[in-house]
This record gives structure tokens, sequence and C-alpha cells, in this order.
């Protein structure tokens, strides 16, 4: 899947084994390996996963994946304000699975920095997205504007 | 002028940019660049329908508030893109039945250049925000509950974190003792009332119809007004992490109420919402104040002894007396009225209107109403701020309409939805039953001695009439491709709701005209002197209404 982040294709080093993806279990499960290996450290969370159990351990990753098993599935809108709004999560947050481009500007607005497109072509459209609505109501993590 | 919410150029940047959008939309669709399956949730977030027979677009009217140059607008969008007509709904909406997918795009920059749009009148999304129709005009408020609903309308608009919720979620507003609103089966009813001097809100959660019916249970009894949009951005967050997404029908915010039980629910948003509670959502009084300037009174006149003139006039013509009794409420100002315009003439489809009577109501809004006008959830429209003095002219003119009958809140004012008519959801027809019983029970003195009566009719049992909060509701329903349709009893929708229950066995078509008069005949056999019909009910049960139906048979 390419990489879009700060609206440009990337390139992924996560895909090229530059350090370890776990998910929220095998976090739990095996914590104090995974922090002893000493490599770079990436969360995959799966919507309704529990993130709120990372408590301080949020700061140890560098990446944070939310999938969309669905379009429709607005459960990790939440988690991702909740991790760059409550918990203070500063890495990268990419958003995986069925990404569309009609989601895009809202999931920048959450907070989410990276998107796992389905094809290269998908840069201009996303980039044409996110400039669609320049007017936003409500505070949020990203492109707050308080216009009362 | 009209005490409005006027758009400013930010709110009409806004608008233009998601025409734009929704046109780049359609116009993939129709390129063939997005299948049905992924156009779907993007239509439907903008209005967008497939009926039966063709598109179905449902327009926003924020809190049920227009304009008579907007009720213009309607009118021409209804001659340009449908055959002359529009239908206003039970949200306080208008639909055009006969919409091009092509043309949608064009309909909409229409209504945009009018400060109007379709956005969130649809999907699993917060829906446009309803109010008391009645707000800014009605003497029992202690507010315009509008300034309010506008706060939400904006909080809720195009909302990055709530735009794919587990399903449609609706807000209501009121305040005042007295609910128009229906607040108690909408997913969150807000009530503004006065704790000593300070002004806040109960929120009530978790009520609605559709097949699983519930009343909504209060889970604040008093929130100050300056948490109102932390605490909804709360209940919102709660839902959306832990609602139902397994299936559709478990998935609205009264089964996670339920099945969680309230007190749990509630102080999961009370966890979530003292983190969030003094950020950037609090609602300072100056900003309340920003948007209460909106809704200013219009200018009215310094008036004294109107009622003069009223009796004169009522006293020579019975049938302008009638319409003064039913059609019209007491207005807040002295000298001032509040005119209910029927959508309910006998024998007609509830809440249509044609393009030539919504350019009339509009002039007569223009003339004598300040310019403004409402939709009721009850399928009806309100000039809310007339003269007395010009009550005559106004009906007469409403009477040339076809929109003066004197029923607004009697058994004529039947509640119905669309129905097999229209709807692709509905399983048996619903405007030939409500029409029907228009017409048996037509006879204006007999619904006035009725006196307050709801009578709301399904195709469904999504309950879009809203039935189960019908005094007396019917749900059409189909078996082996019979249709038959099933009475409920004792629904209510107002501070004391209640949901209807079923009495027996369902009747036919013909049968529950029937019925529905037996109904009434029952009652005024078992009424004590100035009891209504649901006092009624409350007192004696369904006992001696089910003997009247079922007993002679």
């Amino acid at each position: 899947m390419p990489l879009l982040k700060d609206g440009a294709l990337a390139d992924d080093p996560w895909q090229h084994g530059i350090g370890t993806l776990v998910d929220l279990e095998a976090w739990h499960a095996g914590r104090d390996a995974f922090l002893a290996h000493n490599a770079p450290l990436g969360l995959a969370l799966k919507p309704g996963d529990a993130v709120e159990t990372l408590g301080g351990d949020i700061h140890r990753f560098a990446l944070i994946t939310l999938d969309f098993p669905t379009f429709t599935d607005g459960r990790p809108y939440s988690v991702a304000r909740l991790l760059r709004e409550r918990y203070g999560y500063v890495g990268e947050l990419r958003a995986t699975g069925d990404v569309q481009r009609d989601q895009l500007s809202f999931l920048k607005r959450c907070g989410f920095d990276a998107f796992e497109v389905s094809h290269d072509g998908a840069v201009q459209d996303f980039a044409a997205a996110v400039a669609e609505i320049s007017v936003v109501y409500q505070p949020v993590s990203s492109g707050a504007h308080d216009r009362g | 002028m009209a005490a409005t919410y006027r758009y400013n150029e930010a709110d009409r940047t806004l608008v233009r940019e998601r025409v734009a959008q929704f046109r780049d939309q359609v116009g993939r669709r129709l390129a063939g660049q997005l299948s049905e399956d992924a156009f779907r949730p993007l239509r439907l977030m903008n209005g967008l329908y497939l009926q039966l027979h063709a598109y179905m677009l449902r327009v926003a009217i924020p809190y049920g508030t227009l304009s008579a140059d907007q009720m213009h607008a309607l009118a021409d969008i209804a001659r340009r893109y449908d055959r002359g007509f529009g239908h206003f709904t039970t949200r306080q909406n208008i639909q055009f039945n006969w919409i091009e997918l092509a043309e949608a795009p064009d309909l909409l920059a229409d209504l945009a250049d009018a400060d109007m749009h379709a956005i969130q009148t649809s999907g699993n999304v917060i829906r446009n925000v309803t109010a008391d129709h009645y707000a800014g005009a009605t003497a029992d408020e202690i507010d315009d509950s509008r300034i309010y609903a506008e706060i939400i309308r904006q909080w809720s608009t195009l909302h990055p974190e709530f735009s794919f919720l587990p399903r449609k979620f609706k807000i209501a507003v009121t305040a005042s003792a007295t609910d128009r609103a229906a607040l108690k089966v909408h997913d969150i009813g807000v009530r503004l009332f006065k704790q000593g001097d300070e002004r806040g809100f109960e929120v009530m959660v978790g009520g609605g119809q559709g097949r699983t019916p519930m009343i909504a249970k209060t889970v604040r009894e008093f929130l100050p007004e300056r948490d109102l949009l932390s605490y909804l951005e709360a209940i919102l967050r709660v839902y959306n992490l832990h609602g139902r997404r397994d299936n559709k029908y478990k998935a609205r915010i009264k089964i996670l109420v339920h099945d969680l039980g309230a007190d749990v629910f509630a102080a999961a948003v009370e966890k979530e919402w003292q983190a969030i509670k003094d950020g950037p959502l609090a609602l300072p009084e100056e900003k309340v104040a920003r948007i209460r300037r909106h809704f200013h009174p219009p200018p009215f006149l310094d008036l004294d002894a109107p009622n003069a003139l009223r009796l004169a006039k009522a006293r020579r013509d019975p049938a302008f007396d009638r319409w003064l009794r039913v059609n019209t409420k007491p207005h807040k100002q002295p000298g001032y009225a509040i005119v209910d315009i029927s959508l309910k003439p006998t024998g007609g489809i509830p809440g249509d209107a044609t393009a030539e009577q919504m350019d009339a109501v509009a002039d007569l809004a223009a003339r004598y109403s300040f310019d403004e006008i409402r939709v009721t959830h009850t399928q009806n429209l309100v000039l809310p701020h007339v003269e007395e003095s010009a009550l005559y002219d106004v009906w007469r003119a409403l009477d040339d309409l076809d929109l003066a009958t004197p029923n607004v809140g009697l058994a004529g004012d039947i509640i119905s939805c669309p129905g097999m008519d229209y709807c692709t959801l509905a399983t048996a027809r619903s405007i030939p039953i409500a029409q029907a019983i228009s017409h048996r029970l037509a006879d204006s003195d007999v619904q006035e001695d009725l006196g307050t009566l709801g009578i709301k009719i399904s195709g469904c049992i999504n309950a879009c009439g809203h039935h189960h909060v019908g005094n007396i509701g019917i749900l059409g329903l189909e078996k082996n491709g019979q249709e038959y349709y099933q009475l409920t009893l004792g629904g209510d929708p107002g501070h004391d709701a209640s949901l209807g229950v079923v009495v027996g066995k369902s009747f036919s078509a013909d049968g529950i005209v029937d019925a529905v008069e037996k109904i009434t005949e029952a009652y005024r056999r078992i009424r004590t002197p100035g009891e209504n019909f649901i006092a009624t009910y409350r007192r004696v049960g369904p006992a001696p209404f089910k003997e009247t139906l079922y007993a002679a048979a």
C-alpha cells in the first residue's frame, strides 16, 4: 500500500523491516521484551481496543496505526482525538484499511497525519479532498478554529 | 426584520464548498468511478435517498425556522426540480420526491443561494437539530430555544469525529415546561430551565421509536449553560466508541443506555466530560450572546386592548371564530398571536404543500409575521408573530389556499409517514389510511368536541409516523401480500411521554378506519367533563376500548 504523509507519497520504513509493529495484545503480553529490544516500536490498533490501558507507554511508540475495517466504522476518529488530545501522543498516526478520499479531511482534523492509500494516483485526490471544505466549526486537535 | 439566524461569510463559504464537494461526488458516481455502495453513505450524508420511483432529497430546516425568501426558494425548487410540491416532515424538514441525480448539485446550489442546505439530513450523523416550533413567540417559554439549537447546529455540522456514527442521531431542544418537540423520543433531548437564577439544561438520552421504542432517561438533572457542548461531545464520544455496530437494529444510543443501564451510561459520560469540560468547547456567556443577537425579538408594536377587535370579528363569522379557537395560540407579546397553518385538509396528504401554497405562505409571512415561518414536527406550518388585528385577513387568505382547516391538535391533524406510496422501507400504505380517517372524522364540531387527540400512522416498523407516541397509533404491516393495521393506544410525545400499547388483533384497511371511530365514540362515553383523550385513557386503561372494538365482532 502506498503511504501518504504530509500530503505526499512517502517511503515507509516500517515496510522495510525497520522497527517492530505489535498489536495491543502482544504489547501487553511482551512489553518488557519489546522495550529491551531497543528498536523503534509501532502499535497497530483495531477499533474497540482499549487504548486507555497503555498509560504512559503511549510515548514509547513512534507509530500508531488505526485500522478502518470499513469506511463507515467511525470509532478510530474518537480514538485518534483521545491519543492526540488526551494522551499527548506526538508520533505518526496512520489510517489503514478502507481509507477513502471522502473521509480524509475528517481524519486529518482528528489528528491523523499518515494514510495508507489504495493507489499512487490517490495523492492528487487526497490533496483535493483536504482542500474541499475550508470552514470548520469545531475546535479539534488539528484545524481548530473558533469562529463563534 | 426577521429574528432568524443569518449566515455570515464563513457559513456561506462552508455551504458553497459542500455543494462543490457533492457535485464532485455525484460526478464520480455518474462517471462510474464510485460504485453505488461507495456512493451511498456519501449521498445519504447529504440527504439524498434512492426511493421506490426516484431520488428523494431532504432539505434541512434547522429548528424549523424559515424566512419568507427561503420559503420562496423552496417553492421555486418544487417547480423546477420536482412536480410542483414538497412534503414537510416530522423532522421539521422538507422532502422533494422526484429528483434527478444529475440535477441534485444544481438544486443544492440554488438552496445555497438562499442560505440553505441538505447537510446531515440523513446518514449516520447528527441530524438536523429540531426545537420548539413556537420558539421566540410562545408565552410559556423562558428563552428562545433556537439560540441553543443553532449553537448545536454549528457544533454538529461536519463534525470530524461524529460523521461516521453507529446510527443516525437526533437532538431536540426546548426552553419551556410544555414539550412541543417530543424530547423524550429523541437520542438526546435538552430542556433549558432556570434553577434559581442560573440557567441550565435537563439532559435526556436514549429515547426513540422504531422497532424498539424507548422513553429517554434523564442522565443529568441540571447542566450549566456553559457546559452544553462539552457534555454533548462526551455523550457522542461514549456512543461512538461503545455503541453497537454489529446489528443496525441495535445500534441506536437507546440500546446502549438500556444495556448499560442509565446510571452506568451517565457515569461513563460524566467521566469523559470531566476530562474535556474546561476545554475549548466551554460556552462563555459572550458566545451565547453572540448567537442570541440573531434571535432578537422582531420590532413588535406596543399594542393594547386587542381582544375587542378580535371578538367583534369572530362574533360575525362562526368559521373564523372556530379557526381562532383551534388554530391560534397566545403570544408572549400583547396584541399578537401565533397562527398554526394546517397542512391537513380533509382528505389531503399530511404535510404536502404545493409551490403556490408555499409562495402564498411566504407572502403572508412577509406581510404579517415579520418574515418568519416555522415548520412543525406535526407536519404543519406556523406564522409565529401575527397582530391580532390582522388575524381575520390572514384567515381569509389561508382559507382561500385550503390552509385554514380548523384541526390543529385535533383528530384531523394526523401525522403520517409517506408509506408504501413513496418509501422503499414501507410494508403498507399509510397516506390512504390517513385520508380515510380524516374524511370519517371531518366534522369540525365532532373534532372540537373530541378535543386534543393525536392520531399517528406509520407504514412500517421504523415508525417515521410516530405511531408509538400517538394517543391513537396505527402501524401498517404486511403478511402474505395483505396489508393490515395494528392499533396502539395511550402513546404521548409530551412532557409525560408514554408509549402506546397494542390493544388486540389487527385490522384491515377499512377496518382500521371503523376502529378509530369506535375508539373516539368510546372516549366520548367514558370521559369526565374537560378530560382529554390521553387523560381518560390513563384513568381507565385499555379495557373499555377493547370491549368496544372486539366484543361486538
